[in-house]
């Protein structure tokens, strides 16, 4: 992901914008099936509510696996939850069930030491969503890309929404953000709009928001809807789901261009991650990832998470 | 100068000293009064040649830097002035050649084992890493057999939430009761001799990112607690309970307005940077102040005679700089304030606008010193950022600061202003590559505890040799948000070492003498009257040194690389101890205990680059050792 921030090439205005509520429209069908389909399946996740259950069971790296063992948050919506109810655990199903498998999973919350805890603790053999070459894993392709989005209020008649960073609204809007404040570290519109010296007008809600809460990230986009900032910038999944929630559902549109200079990457490839000696494991996955591509998407699309098309030339994750 | 520096520590009012001494039990407090008039022989090495006293000048008696040992152990730091100097001279220089292992004891958690023991009467207490178990040991039994273990069930379902710093401090102790903090941010009184709780307090909220780690001390009947986090959007304190019935008494936030921060009308800071009003709200953009970070999870210490507590904050959080504009205050600060009602006497910020992580959190050493012609009372503080600060402790004034490490990341510190003088080209930067960054982020020095000898008037400082490269962008992944940090290595800075044990002198503000380390020195130090300093290294070496000289006198392998904090205490067969717990952990040790990926190079913030080779020479499980001369 490193060699993609320096890679990637700026995609100037061709990126999707996405209208929540077309997707309403176009979706809740599509939703209601999947959803009730997996509310249905028989109980595979056995070990669900004990973290460490599936210590004994057969890894799916030997050559009959019966178990995919999945390292999830149980709740972090509308990734994973422990009810089953993310499109991570959608798309775990899907796996497990081209492998003739029965989902197991580790829960541990998705933050710092995540990996440490989980995957690279041997509970768990696999992230479904991380960033392509993710450095602590080693990564599948990517199976969808997705970038940071403007949610807005939709007032009618108003004049077109954000987009860019540039916009000059953005002076003089409230906006929030995600906050991550890993020491150096922060989401990447925070960057951007420090460097284009906003700083005063933000407001910052914290992706680890508190975890008594359902989905603790969500409040940001909350935060829109009531009218606590004008606009938010938020990671596309988040974005996606959320604000069609909302009633009435607020406005998406993924931020252009997906890199802001200095190299600074706001749109992201989203793969699979498994520990770095587990590259069997990674290549099975990468062959079902191919082979069920559309029902990929269309379980993406049932939960509004909005995609970007790749720019013309992105370098190779590593 | 010498003579009278000596002198100065037994001098103090007795109302003081009574004071001071209501955290301790009756009976600590009789041995106490008892020793300062007939101490067995061998125990008054660090009195015995004190001349007379000079009346005029005041110095804590209960710090206990040089008054007879009462050869307990009854907080983290040994005494309120952090000294870490054990009285007892039963081992010295001569003979610890001959030290060997007593008796140990295993308490069954592998995690990273930084606490103290403690010894009060004749039973030890140990407090372990999560889940936080407090064990007692009898002392008076062959091979010191558990009276009594504690669980206080800390909660469990939230693990994962708060991730990565599962270490504990320590404990303290006073009147019957011990007072520890765990893992998901409560404080819990013990009673001593059954091991039942007396009560529990909950101080902050894991689900939110708050946690506790630090060792509390008892004044005044209050124990104070600051929480930790400061990466989470948590905003930091301190608070004191109610020693008794576990009530908060205050908290003191550490940004916001000054109604927050407990700064009234008797506030005088000595620095212009620091007067003004409210300035932990307009030091910050807007609103940033609510989530800023400035965490209380190091040492406290306390000065009976000027009735002050002094302890520093953590970084800023949860912005990266360039998203907070401002001084930050109070982040990085040291502070000075009444036990009693928390409000503050003074602050200085030490690091106004964090860019590299240096928190405060060090320990304050209470001494006299001679200065310039006349004794100061002072506050020995040495700093992530690479200096060694003397403070005058009545006003808050840096009397100096000098580097006992190589220093990239700022070019001096200005005594007038009280602020760093800024070295731009080191300045970190979203997208920026800066190299050669000294110290790294964990500091010249981290929360390892120094110890101060009144008799040698050393302070004796692990700490580590390490610098930084901050390059670039690199992608992380949290709460199913990608997000964009730059690439941290830390590695070793000239020398090639990574770790060093120095002697420094305060006053003539040097080293005297500096031992290397292959890794990070990330356990405490321990002083002995027997001229004898003791620290332990992250490969598992215990090792005493002559304090004098720094020449290596014994050393034993522990089984787990040492990041705990060694003490000494007389046995009830009067015989002198030493004990440190063995268990590599913590952030340095993180590779092993954590079982961080060494080809991760950012792993643990970087630090997993600076010791990737660790888990070739240890490996994790927490054990305590005791030694005794045979």
């Amino acid at each position: 992901m490193r060699g993609e921030g320096r890679g990637a090439r700026e995609e100037g205005r061709g990126g999707v914008r996405l209208r929540t509520e077309r997707l309403a429209l176009a979706l809740p069908l599509a939703v209601l099936a999947t959803a009730a389909a997996f509310r249905s399946a028989p109980a595979p996740r056995v070990g669900a509510t004990v973290a460490y259950a599936a210590t004994s069971v057969p890894r799916p790296s030997s050559l009959a696996p019966r178990v995919l063992r999945v390292c999830a948050d149980p709740n972090n919506m509308p990734f994973s939850e422990r009810d089953g109810g993310g499109f991570e655990n959608a798309i775990a199903e899907l796996l497990a069930k081209e492998l003739h498998a029965t989902v197991h999973y580790t829960w541990w919350a998705q933050r710092r030491g995540f990996v440490r805890n989980t995957l690279n603790a041997g509970s768990c053999d696999v992230i479904v969503g991380v960033p392509s070459g993710f450095d602590p894993v080693l990564t599948t392709k990517p199976y969808y890309r997705s970038a940071y989005a403007f949610v807005a209020r939709q007032t009618p008649g108003q004049e077109r929404p954000i987009q860019s960073f540039d916009d000059p609204r953005l002076r003089d809007l409230r906006i929030g953000v995600q906050l991550v404040g890993d020491d150096y570290a922060n989401t990447p519109p925070a960057a951007a709009l420090a460097r284009r010296g906003i700083v005063r007008n933000v407001r910052g809600y914290t992706v680890y928001g508190d975890y008594r809460e359902p989905a603790p990230p969500a409040r940001i986009v909350h935060a829109v809807a009531r009218g606590e900032v004008d606009v938010a910038v938020v990671w596309g999944p988040l974005a996606g789901y959320f604000a069609r929630r909302e009633r009435p559902p607020l406005e998406v549109v993924p931020v252009s261009p997906q890199v802001d200079a200095p190299g600074l990457p706001l749109a992201f490839d989203i793969a699979m991650g498994v520990r770095r000696a587990d590259r069997a494991l990674r290549d099975t996955l990468d062959r079902i990832l191919a082979r069920r591509r559309q029902s990929v998407d269309s379980i993406l699309d049932a939960y509004g998470i909005p995609r970007v098309p790749r720019p013309a030339r992105v370098a190779k994750g590593e | 100068m010498h003579a009278r520096h000596r002198t100065l520590v037994r001098q103090a009012p007795p109302s003081r000293a009574a004071l001071a001494a209501a955290a301790f039990t009756a009976l600590t407090l009789v041995s106490t009064l008892g020793c300062s008039r007939e101490a067995p022989a061998r125990d008054v090495a660090a009195t015995s040649s004190t001349p007379a006293a000079t009346p005029s000048t005041g110095r804590p008696a209960d710090s206990g830097t040089a008054a007879a040992d009462d050869g307990q152990w009854v907080m983290a730091a040994k005494d309120y002035a952090n000294t870490r100097f054990s009285g007892l001279g039963e081992i010295t220089a001569a003979n610890v050649r001959n030290l060997r292992v007593a008796w140990t004891f295993s308490p069954g958690v592998m995690r990273g084992h930084e606490a103290a023991p403690l010894v009060v009467d004749s039973t030890m207490y140990l407090v372990t890493p999560y889940p936080n178990l407090l064990y007692a040991l009898d002392l008076t039994k062959p091979g010191a057999p558990t009276k009594w273990k504690y669980d206080p069930r800390p909660d469990a379902s939230a693990q994962g939430v708060a991730c990565c710093d599962v270490v504990n401090r320590g404990a303290a102790y006073a009147d019957g009761k011990l007072f520890y903090n765990t893992l998901d941010a409560h404080t819990v009184a013990v009673d001593a001799k059954t091991g039942k709780q007396v009560w529990k307090t909950k101080l902050g909220d894991i689900n939110m990112g708050e946690t506790i780690t630090m060792a509390p001390i008892v004044v005044k009947g209050k124990v104070l607690v600051g929480n930790s986090g400061g990466e989470m959007g948590v905003r930091g304190w301190l608070t004191a309970l109610d020693a008794s019935t576990g009530r908060i008494a205050w908290r003191a936030y550490h940004t916001g307005p000054d109604t927050d921060v407990l700064i009234g009308p008797s506030f005088k800071p000595f620095y212009a940077q620091d007067r003004g009003k409210d300035l932990g709200v307009s030091s910050w953009p807007p609103g940033a102040w609510q989530q800023g970070g400035a965490t209380a999870w190091g040492w406290i210490s306390y000065d009976p005679a000027l009735d002050l507590v002094f302890y520093g904050t953590g970084n800023p959080g949860p912005w990266n700089p360039e998203m907070r504009p401002g001084d930050n205050k109070w982040s990085a600060t040291l502070f000075a304030r009444d036990p009693d009602t928390g409000e503050a006497a003074w602050a200085y910020q030490i690091g106004p606008h964090d860019l590299f992580d240096y928190d405060l959190i060090n320990e304050s050493i209470v001494v006299d010193l001679p200065w310039q012609g006349r004794t100061r009372q002072v506050l020995i503080r040495p700093e992530r950022d690479g200096y060694v600060y003397v403070i005058d402790r009545t006003t808050g004034q840096a009397l100096s600061a000098d580097p006992f490490v190589h220093i990239t990341s700022t070019l001096g510190i200005d005594l007038k202003t009280g602020r760093p003088i800024e070295n731009k080209a080191k300045e970190p930067g979203t997208g920026r590559v800066v190299r050669d960054i000294c110290p790294a982020a964990p500091g010249g020095k981290d929360w390892t505890p120094s110890a101060y000898s009144p008799r040698t008037r050393l302070l004796y400082l692990p700490h580590n040799n390490l610098c930084m490269d901050y390059e670039g962008v690199e992608v992380n992944y949290i709460a199913g948000t990608p997000y964009v940090g730059a690439n941290v290595k830390m590695y070793a800075g000239p020398g090639g070492h990574r770790g060093e044990f120095t002697a420094w002198d305060p006053v003539a503000r040097r080293a005297v003498w500096k031992k290397t380390e292959r890794f990070p020195v990330w356990s405490g130090a321990l002083v002995t009257a027997g001229d004898v300093v003791f620290y332990g290294n992250m490969e598992g070496w215990f090792k005493a040194l002559d304090a004098r000289t720094g020449a290596e006198l014994w050393q034993f392998k522990t089984g787990s690389g040492i990041v705990g904090q060694p003490i000494s205490y007389r046995g009830p067969d009067g015989k002198q101890y030493v004990a440190v717990m063995s268990g590599v952990g913590g952030w340095a040790g993180a590779i092993v205990a954590g079982g961080l990926d060494p080809r991760d190079s950012s792993a643990a913030l970087g630090f997993a680059n600076a010791t990737r080779d660790l888990p070739e020479y240890t490996t994790k499980g927490g054990m305590l050792y005791v030694f005794a001369l045979p």
